[in-house]
């Protein structure tokens, strides 16, 4: 115990994890230290290793490289729980915790008060209304914590996981479904908690609320550390280059040279087109073989474009033009009618289906085009399968695979194959390079150059600033679900897109201040 | 037709061997067939008839569990479309019963299809208010009699034979033919196996998966409508209390037993209607034997628990880990 009084110490120390997932680098190498009494945001894009990280430290995952200290004490936890046995506690976005259940049952739950075997109903109360007067909280804690807002839920989690002596507190994304007043509660509890000792990791992606309440700030990017700096003296600038970009001299000259792309023909064109509360109205041109990139931060309105393009979403505003003709997209069936596909960032759950084969999964989207009554023949798929398996190189070359079986990678090209054989005019593509390897990786981004020769027009999201740079005709940045700026030919470079996405971040930091 | 034939399937057939082997011990005249009248009789032909309710709801049943549903009101819906047949059948013509009687299981299996894919209801609960309701409708029909009928026509659907093999068999065997056909012979059987294996991602393929799910609850209740018809014409009469009792459980275990994971995806039509045919060989064997009827329900218990055994792959995992221990030791 002598240990974790001893200040230059820090509370949790994290050194050189790795975690692979198959092929995928899921962490490389990563360091992370937490000191006592501090407030330290983790950050990074969807897919930098955050949550990996979080579960490896927890115990969710076992590590395949590294070691993590508590005040000097190597532990290895191999469970929630005993990660919880050694002090680090975790409050997810989604909280952990049973809404049917009053708020002192959840609070004491696997530890009540017992006498002669019989629950000290209570002696329970009593003890859960004083562990939350802690907290400034003045509930009934006899009703179900089910009936409490989300943020009254988080704060009866944090008040459990500090009650089971936590002396690191993972909050991930604890403000996501937060009003701006219950922000405000919440970081009240967060900075008395750090006043006591304890060590606070925060996961957000407000990086005005990340500003707000964070001393210190570590980023991850692609499964690696990029930096750990102290947030006073990290320009706002200087943090999304560290989310977003590499180095800013080796991306600029990868970048292809400009095609012609004014004179070609409108494919689908928005205008005005919006939901509100989902995305701001847009107006969007996008032109046979060219790209379109969607950069900006996570949250940001990439995907909703996305979703509203391809009509997996409806929109409520604006009109949508197809080859000139004004369209209704009211359902996905209307995109892939209008020959439109869309390969969705999560693979898993919106793209494949992980029991039938690479042959079925391939031609899914065309027979559901051609409808229930032309059935393609065993033949017929037979023959798209093995062109689109040849073709993308899909690995291993066996059609009647499940494609659960198959790695990101080639689960990616699968779905590519999917709307390809559609021989769609407009292919809307989530992070395709996400999660996969770097062999497959490059593979992606030539086909998305080839495909576009062809004369396809794509509307390309990644956070990868210097993928987007190297392949985009035109670059849309949003920001708060808003489209802010598009650049086009020479003006697309990684500096100018970090410039807008900041730029603005920052007028909207100033206008919250006002 | 290799679409329809499975290429797993040895664990059932394998099964319904050693159940007709048991049975050929209990019974020595088990397997004996004799024409009599231009009609085969028999056990085995005893088996298949019996067999025909469970291995019609089966047909609906397997699709609707490909979708990641299930319909517990089969049962129900036999009562009703029975009390249906029954009531008109001394009146009207043989099609017009039945075309009433089918039509009432379409609805049925419309309203069961709203309520799922439209509401989007959880299909246990969706379908246990016709389960529920279901009864009380039948016994309306039949004011709560046992509704008897004796027009020729219905009851040879329920007791006649075509080329010596018993109506009801046949049926089973055109119905079995018409789902795979329907099925395989379009892109039904693919879309269905996509909703049920990822819905979500299915939908943003372009499926119908709305459509998809209403279908195959319309033809599940189609399906049971026609075993119901089927059980009143065997009996001759409609008991709304007691037609199709508990048979969606038979239904579901055919299914399981068939291979068809109730978590949806992939599924097949023979395998199902082979399990209808390996519960209804286990009841026949158990009566032959003379052992009481409570038996079979321990029997068949057992029996699945075996079938099941043999699919899952963690057990055919421990399997594995036990054969390469006992290798190691020797």
């Amino acid at each position: 115990m002598e240990n974790s009084l001893d200040p230059a110490l820090p509370l949790l120390e994290v050194r050189g994890i790795s975690k692979s997932f198959g092929a995928v680098r899921a962490l490389q190498e990563v360091d992370f230290t937490l000191r006592a009494g501090e407030i330290h945001a983790l950050l990074g894009e969807n897919g930098a290793g955050k949550s990996t990280l979080i579960k490896v430290v927890t115990g969710v995952f076992a590590r395949d490289a590294g070691i993590v200290r508590i005040s000097g004490e190597e532990i290895a936890p191999r469970s929630a729980k005993a990660a919880l046995g050694a002090g680090i506690a975790t409050v997810y976005q989604e909280v952990n915790l049973l809404p049917n259940l009053s708020v002192a049952q959840n609070l004491f739950l696997d530890r009540q008060p017992m006498r002669f075997g019989i629950v000290r109903e209570g002696e329970m109360r009593r003890r859960a209304k004083a562990l939350l007067a802690d907290f400034d909280l003045d509930i009934d804690v006899a009703a179900p914590l089910g009936n409490y807002s989300v943020a009254i839920q988080h704060v009866t989690a944090i008040a459990r996981a500090v009650d089971l002596s936590a002396r690191v507190l993972i909050l991930d994304e604890p403000t996501a479904s937060l009003d701006r007043h219950e922000v405000e509660i919440l970081f009240g509890i967060m900075r008395k908690l750090a006043r006591r000792g304890i060590g606070i990791v925060f996961v957000s992606h407000f990086l005005d609320q990340v500003y707000e309440i964070s001393d210190r700030i570590t980023v991850l990017r692609n499964g690696r550390l990029v930096g750990e700096r102290e947030t006073a003296s990290l320009p706002r600038l200087e943090l999304i280059r560290m989310m977003l970009g590499r180095e800013l001299a080796e991306t600029t000259s990868a970048r292809a040279a400009t095609r012609e792309h004014s004179a070609r023909e409108v494919c689908a064109s928005f205008e005005n087109y919006g939901k509100a509360g989902y995305v701001a109205p847009f107006s969007l041109e996008l032109r046979h073989g060219e790209v379109v990139g969607l950069a900006g931060l996570l949250g940001s309105g990439r995907t909703e474009t996305a979703r509203l393009v391809f009509g997996a979403e409806r929109a409520d505003r604006g009109q949508a033009r197809v080859e000139g003709a004004a369209v209704r997209l009211q359902s996905p069936r209307d995109g892939v009618r209008h020959g439109f596909g869309y390969c969705p960032e999560e693979r898993k759950t919106d793209g494949i289906v992980a029991e039938l084969s690479v042959r079925e999964n391939i031609v899914l989207a065309l027979q559901a085009k051609r409808g229930l009554y032309l059935p393609l023949s065993r033949r017929e798929q037979d023959e798209i399968a093995r062109r689109y398996v040849k073709m993308l190189d899909i690995r291993p070359p066996d059609p009647e695979r499940p494609v659960g079986l198959l790695s990101g990678g080639n689960q990616q090209k699968v779905l590519l194959a999917r709307w390809l054989a559609t021989s769609p005019r407009l292919l809307v593509l989530d992070e395709p390079t996400r999660g996969i390897d770097v062999g497959a990786h490059a593979e992606i981004i030539r086909l998305i150059r080839e495909l576009c020769d062809d004369g396809l027009s794509l509307l390309v999201i990644s956070s990868e600033l210097d993928e987007i740079v190297t392949y985009s005709d035109r670059v849309v940045v949003l920001r708060d679900r808003a489209h802010i700026e598009e650049l086009a030919g020479e003006a697309i470079d990684v500096g100018n897109i970090l410039a807008a996405i900041a730029a603005d971040s920052a007028a909207v930091a100033l206008e919250a201040h006002t | 037709m290799t679409a329809l034939l499975p290429r797993r399937g040895l664990a059932q057939i394998l099964a319904l061997i050693v159940i007709l082997a048991v049975d050929r011990v209990v019974s020595p005249q088990f397997f004996d067939l004799r024409l009599q009248d231009g009609r085969l009789f028999g056990s085995l032909i005893d088996v298949l008839n019996r067999g025909t309710p469970v291995a019609l709801l089966s047909l609906g049943m397997v699709l609707v569990i490909a979708t990641r549903g299930i319909d517990l009101s089969v049962g129900a819906v036999m009562a009703i479309c029975g009390a249906i047949a029954a009531s008109l059948a001394d009146s009207h013509g043989l099609p017009v019963v039945l075309a009433a009687a089918l039509g009432a299981g379409l609805v049925c299996g419309l309203w069961n299809g709203f309520l799922v894919a439209v509401l989007g209801m959880q299909p246990i609960v969706a379908t246990l208010i016709l389960m529920v309701a279901g009864r009380g409708i039948a016994q309306l029909i039949t004011e709560g009699r046992i509704v008897t009928f004796s027009s020729p026509d219905l009851v040879w659907l329920g007791n006649g034979s075509v080329l010596g093999l018993p109506v009801p068999v046949v049926i089973a065997l055109g119905m079995l033919i018409l789902t795979g056909a329907v099925v395989r012979g379009s892109a039904l059987g693919l879309l269905i196996e996509a909703t049920g294996g990822n819905a979500r991602a299915s939908e943003l393929a372009g499926v119908g998966t709305r459509a998809m799910i209403l279908s195959v609850y319309v033809w599940c209740g189609v399906c049971a409508a026609l075993a119901g018809v089927i059980a009143a014409a065997d009996i001759m009469g409609a008991d709304a209390n007691n037609a199709g009792l508990w048979l969606e459980l038979d239904a579901i275990l055919a299914v399981v037993i068939g291979g068809t994971s109730l978590f949806g995806g992939r599924f097949s039509l023979v395998l199902a209607v082979l399990g209808a045919l390996i519960i209804q060989t286990m009841n026949t064997g158990i009566l032959l034997s003379g052992y009481p009827p409570e038996f079979n329900l321990l029997v068949k218990a057992v029996v699945v628990l075996a079938v099941l055994l043999l699919q899952s792959p963690k057990f055919s995992g421990l399997a594995g880990i036990a054969a390469r221990l006992r290798r190691t030791k020797a």
